[in-house]
C-alpha cells in the first residue's frame, strides 16, 4: 500500500471535519440525522446503550439494514467491525461503506491484535485513550483517530479525559528521549517524531463517548476535536430531530456561547446517562483493546 | 481578505494554502464574516451538510451572491457542486457562478476514490498537478462561456468562468498552490 493511496483515505477524514457524525439503526433515523446537517451516518443495530442494557455478543450489523441506509442518504454512511475481526472487515469493504469503525463497542474478536488495516481500500477510524494507542492504531494504518470515552453513557467525562490525555502526551513529546518514548507507545520511531515536530496526530483527531448535549459537543470542539461522534444521545433523547439539528449548530458555531445556547434552548430532556461508578470496570467498553 | 467558509469540510486545508501564497485570510461562519472580503472558498466537505446550514441562514446565501457578483469564488468538490447551475439533487444549494451541470459522487462511494495528477492549462500555463478526488462529483455539461482549466483522461475537472474557478478535486490537500494563484492573484 502506497502511500499515495493512505492520503485518499485520511482525504475523506478531512472532508468529515466541523460536522457531527450520528449513530442511525435505521432509514427514518438516517433520513432525520441528514436532514439535520449530519456529515455522516454510523449505520449500527442497535445503539451503545441498548448493546450494553441487552448484554450479549454484539457484532457487525446485518449488511441489508447497511444496505438500505446507503441507499437512502447521500452522506457517507459508516459501520463498525469487531476489534480483530478482519472478515466482518472484509464484508463490510464489499458492500462499499465509506469509512470502518473498528470499534471497542461492539464485542472483541480477537484480544492480542486489531485487524491489519493497511491491505483495505476503505478507510478505518479507531478508538484511542491516549497518545500510544492512537499511535499503534494509526501504525496499523487508521486513517482517523477517535476519542473512547464511554459509548453509550451519555456521560462526558471519559472522552474529555482521553482528549486531554492525547493532547498533554503530545506537548510532552516535546521534551522527551524520543527513541524510549517509541519503546513505550510501541511504534516506529518516525511515528513519534512526526507527531512530536507537527504537535498533532498525523490523522484528523475526532471526539466519541458520551456526547449527548449541545454543550458537549461545543466541549469537546473546544479541547481539540475536529469533528463529533453522537451516538445514543441523539435517538435517545426525547426530541431526536431537534437535538440533531442543536448539536449540528454547536459544532459549527463552538467557539461562539451565543449560537450553542440558542441551540439549546428549547430542547427537552437528554438521555439520563450513567455514572462512571456504576459501571463495572469489566463492562466498561473503553477498556477492550489496547 | 479573503474568506474561507468554514460552515463545515476541509476549510483548514485552504487555509494552509492561502498562507502559502501569501494572501490574508479569514473563516466565514455568518453573514456577517463576509463583508469586505476579496474573495471566498467554497471547500469541500458535504454538500448536503453545508448546504443545509447554508438554507438555514438565508442572509448567508444573499451575502454570497452580492460577494460573488464583484469577487472571485473558489470551489472545490461539494464548493464546485454548490456553485454549478444544477445538479440534479434538491438537497443541495446551487447557487448558480458556474454554468455547467454536475454529478454527485459520480466515481462512486470512497473505496472508488483516487490520487491523479491533472492536467492544467491556462494563459502560458501548463504544468501537471497533484490531486485527491475524494466521492468526486463529475462536471457533465458546461455553457459557452465557462473555459476549461483542466483535465484527468479527457474528463473536465477545473473550470473557470469569469472570476470564479470551481474544481471536482483536491491539489489543495496535496499542498498544490496553483488553482488559488489562478483565483486569487490573477496568474496566467
Amino acid at each position: 500500500m502506497t502511500k499515495e493511496t493512505f492520503k485518499v483515505k485520511v482525504g475523506l477524514a478531512e472532508m468529515l471535519k466541523g460536522g457531527v457524525i450520528m449513530d442511525v439503526t435505521n432509514v427514518e433515523q438516517a433520513k432525520i440525522a441528514e436532514e439535520a446537517g449530519a456529515v455522516s451516518v454510523m449505520a449500527l443495530e442497535r445503539i451503545p446503550s441498548d448493546i450494553r442494557k441487552d448484554g450479549g455478543v454484539a457484532r457487525m450489523s446485518n449488511p441489508h439494514m447497511i444496505k438500505e441506509i446507503q441507499d437512502n442518504v447521500s452522506i457517507p454512511v459508516m459501520a463498525k467491525c469487531r476489534i480483530g475481526h478482519f472478515a466482518e472487515a472484509q464484508i463490510l469493504e464489499a458492500l462499499e461503506v465509506d469509512f470502518i469503525d473498528e470499534s471497542e463497542v461492539l464485542t472483541m474478536a480477537d484480544e492480542y491484535s486489531h485487524v491489519d488495516k493497511h491491505p483495505f481500500k476503505v478507510p478505518f477510524v479507531c478508538g484511542a485513550r491516549n497518545l500510544g494507542e492512537a499511535l499503534r492504531r494509526i501504525h496499523e494504518g487508521a486513517a482517523l483517530i477517535r476519542t473512547k470515552g464511554e459509548a453509550g453513557s451519555g456521560n462526558i467525562v471519559e472522552a474529555v479525559r482521553h482528549m486531554k490525555m492525547i493532547t498533554s502526551q503530545i506537548v510532552e513529546l516535546k521534551n522527551a528521549d524520543l527513541l524510549k518514548k517509541a519503546e513505550e507507545f510501541k511504534v516506529p520511531l518516525d511515528l513519534v517524531e512526526e507527531v512530536a515536530k507537527n504537535q498533532k496526530l498525523s490523522v484528523p483527531n475526532f471526539a466519541a463517548g458520551g456526547i449527548a448535549t449541545p454543550a458537549d459537543a461545543s466541549l469537546m470542539m473546544q479541547l481539540g476535536a475536529e469533528t463529533v461522534f453522537v451516538g445514543s444521545g441523539i435517538f435517545k433523547s426525547e426530541d431526536p430531530s431537534e437535538r440533531a439539528h442543536a448539536v449540528v449548530k454547536a459544532v459549527t458555531h463552538f467557539e461562539n456561547a451565543k449560537d450553542v445556547l440558542t441551540a439549546s434552548y428549547d430542547l427537552k430532556d437528554a438521555m439520563k446517562g450513567i455514572l462512571m461508578s456504576d459501571i463495572p470496570e469489566d463492562q466498561k467498553f473503553s477498556n477492550r483493546g489496547d | 481578505m479573503i474568506g474561507v467558509l468554514a460552515l463545515q469540510g476541509n476549510f483548514d486545508s485552504h487555509v494552509k494554502i492561502l498562507e502559502k501564497i501569501n494572501l490574508n485570510h479569514k473563516l466565514v461562519k455568518d453573514s456577517k464574516d463576509l463583508s469586505s472580503l476579496s474573495g471566498l472558498i467554497l471547500p469541500g466537505g458535504e454538500s448536503t451538510t453545508i448546504s443545509n446550514l447554508l438554507r438555514r441562514n438565508k442572509n448567508m446565501i444573499d451575502e454570497i451572491n452580492l460577494l460573488a457578483s464583484k469577487k472571485p469564488i473558489l470551489g472545490s468538490c461539494a464548493g464546485l457542486i454548490l456553485m454549478s447551475k444544477n445538479s440534479n439533487d434538491n438537497r443541495v444549494h446551487n447557487f448558480d457562478f458556474l454554468d455547467i451541470t454536475t454529478d454527485r459522487n459520480a466515481y462512486g462511494r470512497q473505496v472508488y476514490s483516487f490520487e491523479a495528477e491533472i492536467n492544467v492549462k491556462y494563459g502560458k500555463i501548463s504544468s501537471n498537478l497533484n490531486s485527491l478526488f475524494i466521492r468526486a462529483p463529475k462536471v457533465n455539461e458546461i455553457g459557452r462561456k465557462v473555459e476549461i482549466l483542466a483535465t484527468y483522461k479527457n474528463e473536465i475537472v477545473a473550470v473557470k468562468q469569469g472570476k470564479h474557478v470551481g474544481l471536482s478535486c483536491h491539489p489543495e490537500l496535496l499542498d498544490e498552490t496553483l488553482i488559488h494563484e489562478i483565483c486569487f492573484k490573477g496568474k496566467k
